[in-house]
């Protein structure tokens, strides 16, 4: 389990693809205060959706690389043949995935809330809620690789599908980091985000199994 | 049936995009046996490879066996690694050591090469090194002579008798005869 963790996290490093989610993330905490002017309360109010709206993007970068390359070039097959589950395969890269985004994307939200004028007290609970949604965010990608791994263009496919469902996420996100509007939504943001971890590796190793056939 | 079989298919019948392949096949592999899966191209002799190696769901019939190493025309070698590691890799999973294997194939000389870097013929000694070093008693092999050079042939005739010879059984599947000692065969198509 630990061997397939630190391979998860060899090829998320190999490819450079460490880096893209953060430049990603950067790049949008750099651009929105040009589309939306340079009103410092306003980015201020604003910035933080803005912010999760980027992380929820940055996770679906990787989507491609997670589940598709293993399947055809038979790794997938070759675990099976060692007597590993496919969920127990799917958990090594959920957490493999998420070890190579959300800490990242945590450290780069410093920088980004600066962009953004965020007050401190708001920075604190969009870590705070990055801490706890990124794991959900990244099982939610995780699973949408594995069901569109064994389609040609299963990415943009794999867009259409994580979207809707990282709703959850997103509003209580969001929530949590509205002043005073915080009651209740770090226990629905942890709550979203613990269904998709625990449902995410039997819908994955399912996938898997499925793409076999 | 004897309790000693590697692998045993008991009216085994696989059905592929609603095509029969072949139906109530039995077949037992004893240690030190070996069976060559003979047949034209698409005929489902890999498809015979992946049931016996539990990939593949038998429409009907019942398979067991002992671990399997697969061999087939999937690497499942990480490209941007060197042969060494990438080897050594499955070799650690299996708690055994890839580099007896990898000279057995003589790929001991491309240790520091990339997969990606690697010609045909490499890349089948390489996924034969893959399965020599599991340490896995049945064999299954897909066209396994397929790309290699005579001293290739040579080397993987070696390999398959001192895995015969140590207790193990091979399943091979090949449109072409290959040197594999005593072995028995099964026509499909």
């Amino acid at each position: 389990m630990i061997a397939l963790i630190l391979r998860e996290l060899r090829l998320a490093a190999g490819g450079g693809a460490l880096f893209l989610p953060l430049i990603f993330f950067l790049l949008v905490a750099t651009l929105f205060p040009f589309a939306v002017g340079p009103d410092g309360p306003l980015l201020a109010r604003t910035g933080g959706g803005a912010l999760w709206m980027a992380a929820l993007l940055a996770t679906l970068l990787p989507v491609e690389r997670l589940i598709a390359p293993d399947q055809a070039s038979g790794v997938l097959d070759q675990l099976a043949l060692r007597e590993m589950s496919e969920e127990a395969v799917a958990t090594a890269k959920l957490v493999g995935h998420w070890l190579s985004f959300g800490p990242p994307l945590m450290l780069a939200a410093l920088p980004a809330s600066a962009l953004m004028n965020l007050p401190a007290d708001v920075l604190w609970r969009l870590e705070l809620g990055l801490l706890i949604g990124t794991p959900g965010l990244a099982a939610l990608t995780l699973g949408v690789a594995a069901i569109t791994a064994s389609l040609k263009g299963g990415a943009s496919l794999a867009g259409l599908l994580a979207l809707p469902l990282a709703i959850p996420i997103l509003i209580f996100g969001a929530g949590l980091i509205e002043r005073g509007g915080g009651d209740g939504a770090l226990e629905l943001l942890a709550a979203s985000s613990l269904l998709l971890v625990a449902g995410a590796p039997f819908v994955a190793g399912a996938a898997i199994r499925a793409g076999r056939d | 049936m004897s309790d000693a079989a590697l692998l045993a298919l008991k009216g085994v019948t696989a059905i592929r995009g609603g095509r029969a392949l072949f139906e109530k096949l039995d077949l037992v592999l004893l240690p030190g046996e070996a069976t060559v899966v003979a047949g034209p191209n698409g005929v489902g002799k890999s498809s015979l490879l992946r049931v016996a190696a539990g990939l593949l769901r038998p429409a009907a019939g019942e398979v067991t066996g002992a671990r399997a190493a697969l061999a087939d025309e999937n690497l499942a070698l990480d490209p941007r690694q060197t042969l060494g590691e990438a080897l050594g890799f499955w070799a650690k999973l299996d708690g055994g050591n890839a580099a007896p294997a990898m000279d057995a194939m003589g790929l001991s000389r491309l240790s520091d090469i990339p997969v990606r870097m690697l010609s045909t013929g490499q890349r089948k000694r390489a996924a034969l090194a893959r399965v020599i070093a599991s340490g896995a008693p049945l064999w299954l092999l897909d066209e396994p002579a397929n790309g290699l050079d005579s001293d290739g042939q040579e080397r993987l005739v070696a390999a398959m008798t001192a895995h015969r010879a140590g207790g193990g059984a091979i399943l091979a599947a090949t449109h072409q005869p290959f040197g594999l000692g005593q072995a028995h065969e099964i026509w499909l198509g």
